[in-house]
């Protein structure tokens, strides 16, 4: 049987229920409790610390206030309720990453509960509850000289990332297939990514994500026993991991075995995931209280501050698209898909684009440029109001459509003015008349076949005739223009 | 000549008699006289010290007036408070050879004021101690009596002063480690309300309990030292922000008019009859002075004592965690992570340390902490709740500081009869509310104290009673033989 096949036999049987945490880092400027810079990719190891997010004896955590802002955006994106009080709880372990030997954390009074996301599956809408969204720190990061900790010679501790804030959004186990998981997940980073408070990137773990899954009998009430499937770093990684997970727990479920609680590693080159930790092995966190912390007190003033700093949402946005441009749901949501590329949309339309032109532009050669060449619209050589330039002349039949292109790629690279690139080169348009009648004239006269079988009802013979036309413009011509003349010349007997 | 208090020594160095750099020279040769017999400093900081003396001197010089009064005097830090670059043990092996890379708030108050460091004191291990006995670098000997305990965990900055050899020093106490050795020592000692004074470099033991107060000679250098380190801090999240009162300012205001009350729970069975016979004979001085005094009730006194041994181990079992040998301190080198973590705590934390980081585990443990913690957490409340009823009858309370005078070393070698000295003390910790002790009298020659305890951010309140009583006796005047040596 093939994967696939398998797969869809076991869904047959078993109701698949998923539930996902994800842990994304926030775009604050310091870190949650130290003033040290929050940025700790660009720095030298260690560089970015203080005695504070080094975990030295005696000092003291301070809340970023912009951590709480961005979490309580999230929250509001999210359709939390947001509790008037919120506290920070120690989560006790001992690991070389985190300095304190205590991870500052929420634990039963979270800044937010209650939200829910709603994404689209295979055209349907699937709504999934947020169970809490709550903030923390981050740990540090480790380089073995080995493996794993426990078989290294020695390893290296760099602490640049401890202390970063750390948001965690807990999924109700609302999900059911793996391709659900996954779109929750593309729904989430793009509200994530539109309000600004989270880059989206899933290698370099920005963006993490833990799934607990469990499979139940068609029917049944009562959750299967539940395993955590963690080291997923791409939504296919996600997607790939659950499916493995599914035919494994089926293949223990069908032999009449019992499945263990537990947390399972996903082992990409493998494709398949691997027992790390069992329910016993689970650590005893002694969450209590962060006595070092007063509670917060978020009053409904301050909550509607941040409701009022929250840009319009993706999907909100591509209703919107649809309804003010006039565009199909494909092409709205592809505008919306980043704040950006709907942004760049709407200044390209309000610099007075047609609303179709620039939407097809914007999603076909531009968006293919971007992927080419790695670098957004706004940061290539044409820039915004570059190609709002080249649309208007494409719009005002001043250079055709090739020519466009040919246009856009190079100054997508190079940048310039494509109006004085125009008149310079001479790139304007033929399309007059008169001066195209003649050259259809000769072109009928140098290729009498083609002239011949077109006249006889082979429509493909126009080719030919057109292709002479655009080479003795220098690919200049008004293409729709030399089509109709030829047609016109051609029906005259 | 007399050891002098901060009022006098400010005096002294501006009317040209002394100067910063012959006060701190003194101190130091006081502090190598008696060493041998006190051990009440891990750390001598000569250096820092005279290079602080000769800028103090320079402030005097170039500001006379505008100088603070503890400009160019010397003084003793708790070695659980953190120096820029000075070795800071916390009394333990774990820390040995650490040197913070910052200063405390309340410490660089102080430098900011001109104060000139004399050394660090010996204290009980991660401050888990009421004898100093549980310091990993011996014990210290009281001044009084030096084979008994100066009392703890601050003993040594309490024995330094009731020595003589600096006017002032800083302890912390969680649970009464600077008021019960300045009774055991014959001083003043001070807890401010909790909030007052910033915690930040100051070594955690208990973060909900810990606060940070002098040791003087007298109330009004008590009320000098405060002032300079009282204030909200951006750094600590705990510290408060409201404006503090001048403690000076109400000091001589007496307590002709006020109602103080004495909790019935605290002259209990296990008060010795030459403290309560000292402390009821300081009630009628104050009444003397014109104060009414009743007798109130705090009925949860005998269960504080058990929720402070839940609460205080639970926070320090998490608050000790960074020291596992990773990044500073002693490590016990081992091939594996795991080992490395059990050898190194393991060798660098005495008994009390260990016990209590165990006791916390357990009472945070999942299937405990409801039993445990949280109800310690209720109880703690309904402590503070009996405070505040009684503050609705009275000003102030007024009890012994400890049910003791100074024991014999090694008397109290079961736990908790430790735990017992400090019943009397760990409540206004429980509460966050402040108290002070202040020298009333002696039994066989050993000190004994008053405790006066008012309601949160009463600071000022607190040291005008003890103020009025110490005016209205000599106690305070009386020196020990180390301090008597001096002359």
């Amino acid at each position: 049987m093939t994967e696939t096949a398998t797969l869809a036999a076991a869904v047959d049987r078993y109701e698949v229920v998923i539930g996902l945490e994800v842990h994304a880092q926030l775009l604050t400027r310091s870190k949650m409790f130290c003033p040290c810079p929050a940025d700790y990719t660009s720095a030298a190891p260690n560089e970015n610390t203080c005695p504070v997010c080094l975990g030295l004896p005696g000092v003291l955590p301070t809340i970023n206030q912009q951590a709480v802002d961005f979490t309580v955006r999230t929250a509001l994106a999210l359709h939390c309720d947001i509790p008037p009080f919120t506290k920070f709880d120690r989560k006790n372990y001992f690991y070389p990453d985190l300095p304190k030997g205590y991870q500052i954390s929420q634990y039963d009074l979270p800044l937010s509960v209650n939200g829910l996301l709603e994404f689209p599956v295979a055209g349907e809408s699937v709504r999934c509850g947020i169970t809490r969204v709550h903030l923390e720190e981050d740990t540090g990061t480790m380089h073995h000289a080995g493996d794993v900790l426990q078989s290294a010679t020695s390893s290296l501790i760099d602490l640049n990332r401890c202390g970063v804030p750390l948001m965690e959004i807990v999924g109700e186990p609302d999900l059911r297939t793996p391709e659900a998981a996954r779109e929750y997940l593309v729904r989430l980073r793009q509200i994530l990514t539109y309000i600004g408070v989270n880059d989206g990137n899933l290698e370099k773990g920005s963006f993490r994500c833990d799934a607990n899954i469990s499979l139940r009998p068609r029917g049944a009430h009562e959750l299967g026993v539940k395993v955590e499937v963690k080291n997923m770093n791409s939504f296919r990684a996600v997607q790939r991991a659950l499916e493995s997970e599914i035919e494994r727990q089926t293949g223990v479920l069908d032999a009449g075995g019992t499945l263990v609680q537990e947390t399972r590693g996903w082992v990409e080159a493998q494709g398949r995931t691997i027992s790390q930790r069992s329910k016993e092995q689970a650590h005893d966190y002694r969450y209590f209280p962060e006595p070092d912390l007063p509670p917060l007190r978020l009053d409904a003033a301050f909550v509607e501050r941040v409701r009022a700093t929250l840009p319009e949402l993706p999907e909100a946005r591509a209703h919107r698209f649809q309804q003010q441009y006039g565009l199909t749901a494909y092409d709205a949501a592809v505008l919306t898909d980043t704040r950006d590329e709907a942004d760049t949309y709407e200044a390209l339309v309000a610099a007075g684009v047609p609303a179709k032109l620039a939407a097809n532009w914007q999603s076909g050669d531009v968006a293919a440029l971007a992927n080419e060449h790695h670098v957004p619209l706004q940061h290539s050589g044409l820039g915004i109001d570059g190609l709002t330039s080249l649309l208007r002349l494409v719009e005002a039949g001043t250079i055709n459509g090739p020519t466009a292109k040919e246009l856009l790629a190079e100054l997508y690279v190079s940048g310039g003015n494509p109006e004085a690139l125009v008149r310079e080169r001479g790139l304007a348009q033929v399309s007059d008349t008169a001066e195209l009648s003649a050259l259809v004239d000769a072109a009928i006269a140098a290729n009498p076949a083609a002239a011949a079988d077109f006249r006889a009802g082979k429509q493909q013979a126009l080719g030919q005739l057109m292709r002479a036309v655009k080479e003795a413009t220098g690919g200049k011509a008004d293409m729709p223009l030399v089509n109709r003349l030829l047609r016109e010349r051609l029906s005259e007997q | 000549m007399t050891p002098r208090t901060i009022t006098e020594l400010a005096a002294a160095l501006r009317d040209g008699s002394a100067t910063p750099r012959t006060l701190l020279s003194a101190a130091l040769a006081h502090v190598d006289r008696t060493e041998k017999d006190l051990n009440a400093y891990l750390a001598v900081t000569r250096e820092l010290g005279y290079a602080q003396a000769d800028a103090a001197a320079h402030m005097l010089e170039e500001h006379p007036d505008m100088a603070s009064p503890l400009c160019g005097i010397p003084m003793a830090l708790k070695d659980v408070l953190c120096v820029d670059g000075i070795d800071t043990t916390a009394g333990s092996k774990i820390l040995r050879g650490f040197k913070p890379p910052y200063t405390s708030t309340a410490v660089q108050r102080l430098f900011d004021a001109g104060a000139v460091c004399v050394g660090k004191t010996n204290c009980d291990e991660f401050a888990m101690g009421s004898s100093t006995e549980n310091s990993a670098y011996g014990p210290v000997g009281n001044p009084w009596d030096i084979e008994r305990v100066p009392g703890g965990s601050s003993g040594g900055s309490a024995a330094t002063v009731a020595a003589g050899s600096v006017p002032y020093s800083l302890g912390s106490d969680t649970g009464g480690s600077i008021r019960q050795p300045a009774a055991l020592t014959g001083v003043v000692g001070f807890k401010p309300t909790y909030g007052r004074i910033s915690r930040y470099g100051l070594i955690a033991f208990a973060s909900s309990l810990d606060q940070i107060g002098p040791f003087t000679r007298t109330v009004e250098d008590c009320a000098l030292v405060y002032a300079a380190i009282a204030g909200h801090d951006p750094r600590d999240s705990t510290s408060d922000p409201r404006a503090v009162d001048d403690p000076l300012a109400s000091l001589h205001a007496g307590v002709e008019g006020m109602r103080l009350g004495i909790p019935r729970e605290y002259l209990g069975e296990g008060t010795e009859p030459g403290v309560r016979d000292a402390v009821q004979a300081a009630f009628r001085v104050l009444e003397a002075q014109g104060a009414t005094l009743q007798e109130v009730s705090l009925p949860s006194t005998d269960v504080a004592l058990s929720v402070y041994y839940i609460i205080a181990p639970a926070e320090c079992s998490s608050n000790l965690a960074r020291y596992d040998g990773v990044r500073f301190g002693s490590r016990v080198e081992r091939p594996s992570l795991t080992d490395m973590y059990l050898q190194t705590r393991g060798a660098g934390f005495g008994n009390e340390v260990k016990r209590r980081v165990m006791l916390g585990t357990y009472a945070l443990s999942s299937g405990y902490y409801d039993a445990y913690y949280r109800q310690a957490q209720k109880v703690r409340t309904l402590v503070s709740q009996e405070f505040e009823a009684v503050f609705k009858e009275v000003d102030a309370i007024v009890c012994p500081t400890s049910p003791s005078v100074a024991f014999p070393m090694g008397s109290h070698d079961d736990p908790l009869s430790m735990y017992m000295c400090d019943v009397v003390t760990l409540p206004a910790n429980l509460a966050g509310i402040p108290g002070i002790s202040v020298p009333c009298g002696f039994v066989d020659g050993l000190p004994v104290g008053l405790q006066v305890i008012a309601p949160r951010f009463e600071d000022a309140r607190v040291m005008r009673v003890a103020h009025a009583y110490e005016q209205a006796t000599g106690f305070h005047a009386q020196l020990s033989p180390y301090a008597s040596a001096a002359a």
